[in-house]
């Protein structure tokens, strides 16, 4: 679809729900795109730029902001096939990394959690290390947890208890 | 030897005067660089060009220039607020239709320059509308991120009204404001000047409140730079900030005022009748409204009353915004990292100047 007036444009994406979306940065239908990335913010959808100028700095500057393709001069008839293809597969591939990263993210935010759980553990009933952990792992296997959830509960009583 | 060159992104609005005017009459070059301005149609597009570097500053809405840092929309990029491009400026428009409807439902003897007795009246007649199975009216704003969004919403707010389910809110860059009244695509907006002064000419629109009627002094505009250009060369953000300080302060001389509307009001500015443009310099609005005519001596204050020097309470109260409505995470943190936009710092170095004593009240809401 082209985005050529603006009346009813919301309803009109919703309706089609794109797979790319590529923008000409001199478009004034820009604005109403933004608002539909606010009222709706599972819509990650890749994202191709056009643009008029251009030097490695910009360049540089538009894949930190995530855009997925920024495309120097203007959007022409054969062109257009490869750059939804590039925009699609480097969206995918960042998507990719994003989620590794957040999950090594995650997994290090279980583990500080483990660990403070395992303090608390290890000052108010006075045992060792290996031994807070084995409590904390055999709690999460008899309620069929994961080990930072007990963790976490730990926390969250011994900061309600103090 | 040439000047250096900095190149600044505008839409076409009043409060865009500073750096038009710092750029023609001379400001800038006695500060030893050039500006080379460039018109843009959209909000996105001027922030994104920003980000990317086409821009080494911009007029930007203060709401995107924080949303932009914390990362809330579009492009993610650390931008710095080292001046406010003044302050208010807004105005609520309707179409003569919705007027005529709102004023049917007005209280007797409630004055239509009272945000909670017009708030009250469009609240029952979307009661109305609602009742019998009629579109809710649809008002247009400029941005997701903007004052205007926000403006519109404390008045639905404060009658009651959710903005979110009882009307339609539209995003329309300012410049296709008219149009969008003109063919039906909006009921009414909230835009800046001069773009109501526009619909009232044209017999399209008529203005229901002036901005301060809502909030005395609320911020719009800042110029926004990109935090890495401003810590690797402060000082050339230090000359601008100087040029568009003495800008403003040249806009307010009433001396000047016929320039200024001038200036503002050619083909590569704002492209609009001077006469037009002067009549919000002037303060003295038209409502469209049989003969009434509002004016306020806050109607857009460019460098008078501490204008220009941004004030950090306005970033957290924009961010207080952006979290009632749900757009930013509601956290202590958030809102430090909005204020920490707003470099008073860097403005008071540019000036040589103490920081001056500030209103105990930073916006003066008609809520209270």
């Amino acid at each position: 679809m082209r985005i050529g007036d603006h009346a009813n444009l919301l309803e009109r994406i919703y309706a089609i729900d794109p797979d790319v979306i590529l923008i000409d940065l001199a478009d004034p239908s820009r604005d109403v795109l933004e608002q539909m990335f606010q009222m709706s913010r599972a819509v990650r959808r890749p994202v191709g730029m056009f643009v008029d100028q251009t030097d490695s700095a910009s360049i540089e500057a538009s894949v930190e902001a995530g855009v997925s393709a920024y495309v120097v001069d203007g959007l022409r008839k054969e062109r257009v096939k490869p750059i939804l293809d590039m925009t699609i597969s480097r969206f995918n591939a960042f998507s990719r990394l994003r989620s590794e990263l957040e999950q090594a993210k995650s997994q290090l935010e279980e583990r500080k959690t483990v660990d403070r759980a395992k303090g608390i553990l290890m000052r108010t009933r006075k045992i060792g290390e290996e031994e807070a952990y084995g409590l904390l792992r055999k709690v999460a296997m008899n309620e069929k947890k994961k080990i930072s959830e007990i963790a976490q509960s730990v926390i969250t009583a011994a900061e309600l208890l103090a | 030897m040439s000047l250096d060159r900095l190149r600044i992104g505008f839409i076409p609005l009043a409060d865009a005067a500073i750096p038009i005017v710092a750029a023609d009459v001379g400001f800038a070059a006695e500060e030893g660089f050039q500006i080379e301005l460039s018109r843009e149609v959209s909000w996105s597009n001027i922030r994104d060009r920003l980000v990317l570097g086409h821009f080494d500053a911009a007029h930007l809405l203060a709401p995107v220039a924080i949303a932009t840092s914390l990362g809330l929309a579009g492009m993610k990029a650390t931008l710095s607020a080292p001046l406010a491009l003044g302050l208010n400026g807004n105005a609520f428009t309707l179409s003569p239709f919705l007027h005529d409807e709102l004023v049917a439902h007005l209280a007797p003897g409630a004055a239509l320059s009272d945000p909670l007795a017009t708030g009250a009246a469009f609240a029952s007649l979307v009661r109305a509308r609602h009742g019998r199975g009629d579109e809710p009216p649809t008002l247009g704003m400029t941005f997701p991120f903007s004052t205007h969004n926000y403006q519109l919403r404390l008045w639905l707010d404060a009658a009651g009204l959710i903005p979110d389910q009882d009307v339609r809110l539209a995003v329309v860059p300012p410049p296709y404001m008219v149009d969008a009244l003109q063919n039906g695509h909006v009921d009414g907006f909230c835009v800046g000047a001069p773009w109501n002064a526009v619909a009232v000419d044209l017999g399209l629109g008529r203005i229901l409140h002036l901005g301060v009627e809502l909030v005395r002094r609320c911020p719009e505009k800042v110029l926004a730079v990109r935090s890495g250009l401003l810590d690797g060369e402060p000082e050339r953000i230090e000359a601008l900030v100087r040029a568009c300080v003495r800008a403003a302060a040249w806009i307010d001389d009433p001396a000047n005022r016929h320039e200024t509307a001038r200036i503002l009001g050619a083909e590569d500015r704002l492209d609009l009748p001077a006469t037009l443009i002067r009549r919000t310099l002037d303060s003295r609005l038209a409502t469209g409204w049989r003969d009434e005519v509002r004016n306020s001596d806050n109607l857009l204050l460019f460098g008078r009353d501490g204008a220009t020097r941004p004030d950090p309470r306005h970033a957290r109260w924009l961010h207080a915004q952006m979290a009632r409505w749900g757009q930013a995470p509601a956290s202590t943190a958030a809102s430090d990292a909005a204020a920490a936009l707003y470099r008073t710092d860097i403005y008071d170095k540019a000036l040589g100047a103490a920081p001056p004593a500030l209103p105990d009240d930073a916006l003066e809401l008609f809520t209270g």
